[in-house]
């Protein structure tokens, strides 16, 4: 049976590193240019959150953005669908 | 310690080139007003094993080789290696930190290169006290070596970001970041190109940006043609900065490191060829990307694993 492995290509994974790198060097770019404190923030709030809802890391979004000259920071969770509730 | 005015024709193409740096116009070039003519380059990564004190070898060499006064600099404090890869590990009597402590003057710690006479190295320490490098004693070497009339500081830069590395990069005009085409190796370059952006003097005092490029260390064209291996394009999309070298995979690299010998000067080779260009690069030459492509082989030699 293996003896087929050895005529097989090897599946190309070199699509799939620049596609998670790509999101992830973007994700931590965004980070960086923000305050320092956000990612702690962020870390802090998924903390709280998870004392009382049951919400995945991914789930959380903080931003700092900018509205008519004030900085505003911007929070969403997104809660996990009824059954968990 | 005067530069030494050899009558090498290397010496009278020095002066030649001299007047032309990189193309990059920089307008505000010194820190302090004699360092107009010096360069300091940081060699750095964030990750390890990717060819940093390999590539400040190399590079530091390929400079001196034409004619360039050059220091290259170990900033990894506990685990000296770049004596070892330059060949002068039994000559090393006095190192950086001795020199910032005070028990020796900088010459004294100098240790001139047996094959090419402008270049010279210095020794990191092995003490195991981290702060024993600091901002101040490392400005106060710079300067030295500045107003000695070195054209190029060469500062190899211990892996990951902590006080080594910070001090590595905190003075440079220019930095190269090591990278291998694999994803942690990309991810801790974007990191590491933050802390360029960030902090560093040129950073915190508002200068012209630290000049940064990418060295791509241990290539594989094959791998790269068969979907295996991210390419140059690749990289370079994902962090966004230019690419100054791309070094194909090779067994020479090893052997030269055994020798004591730096690579770009172990005979012919791919990898001192690209090296090479890389150096011609620093010095503002406009080269193609060589070696990117798998070297056709026969039928035989497919075979036989020539």
């Amino acid at each position: 049976m293996d003896l087929l492995a050895l005529f097989r290509r090897k599946a190309p994974t070199a699509n799939l590193a620049k596609e998670r790198l790509r999101i992830i060097v973007a994700q931590e770019r965004s980070n960086r240019s923000g305050p320092d404190y956000l990612p702690l923030l962020r870390r802090e709030l998924f903390e709280v959150i998870k004392k009382y809802v049951n919400v995945d890391p991914d789930a959380i979004h903080v931003n700092l953005g900018k509205e008519e000259g004030q900085d505003v920071l911007e929070l969403s969770v997104a809660l996990p669908g009824a059954k968990s509730a | 310690m005067t530069l030494e005015t050899t009558v090498q024709p290397q010496a009278e193409e020095d002066n030649a080139v001299r007047p032309a740096p990189a193309p990059v116009a920089d307008p505000t070039p010194s820190r302090t007003g004699a360092s107009k003519l010096t360069e300091i380059i940081v060699v750095t990564s964030g990750k390890g094993g990717v060819g940093k004190t390999t590539t400040s070898a190399s590079l530091a060499s390929g400079l001196a080789r034409r004619g360039k006064k050059v220091a290259v600099l170990d900033f990894d404090i506990g685990l000296r290696n770049l004596d070892l890869i330059m060949g002068c590990e039994r000559r090393v009597v006095y190192d950086f930190v001795n020199v910032i402590q005070g028990d020796c003057t900088l010459k004294q710690a100098l240790i001139k290169d047996k094959r090419l006479d402008s270049l010279f190295i210095l020794a990191a320490s092995q003490t195991r006290d981290k702060d024993a490098l600091n901002v101040e004693g490392v400005r106060r070497v710079l300067d030295e070596l500045i107003a000695d009339g070195f054209d190029y500081i060469v500062c190899d830069s211990p892996a990951g970001i902590e006080k080594g590395a910070h001090l590595a990069m905190y003075y440079a005009d220019r930095a190269i970041v090591v990278v291998n085409p694999e994803v942690s190796s990309v991810r801790d370059s974007d990191r590491i190109l933050g802390l360029l952006s960030s902090k560093t003097y040129r950073a915190e005092k508002g200068e012209s940006k630290v000049k940064e490029h990418l060295l791509l260390t241990r290539y594989s064209p094959r791998r790269v043609g068969t979907g295996e291996m991210m390419s140059v394009d690749d990289v370079k999309e994902i962090l966004g900065i230019d690419v100054i070298g791309v070094i194909p995979e090779s067994p020479d690299v090893l052997s030269a490191s055994n020798a004591g010998t730096p690579v770009i000067l172990a005979g012919e080779s791919e990898v001192a060829d690209a090296y090479e260009d890389a150096v011609k690069r620093l010095l503002g030459e406009d080269l193609p990307l060589r070696f990117l492509q798998e070297p056709k082989r026969g039928l035989l030699a497919r075979m036989f694993g020539g």
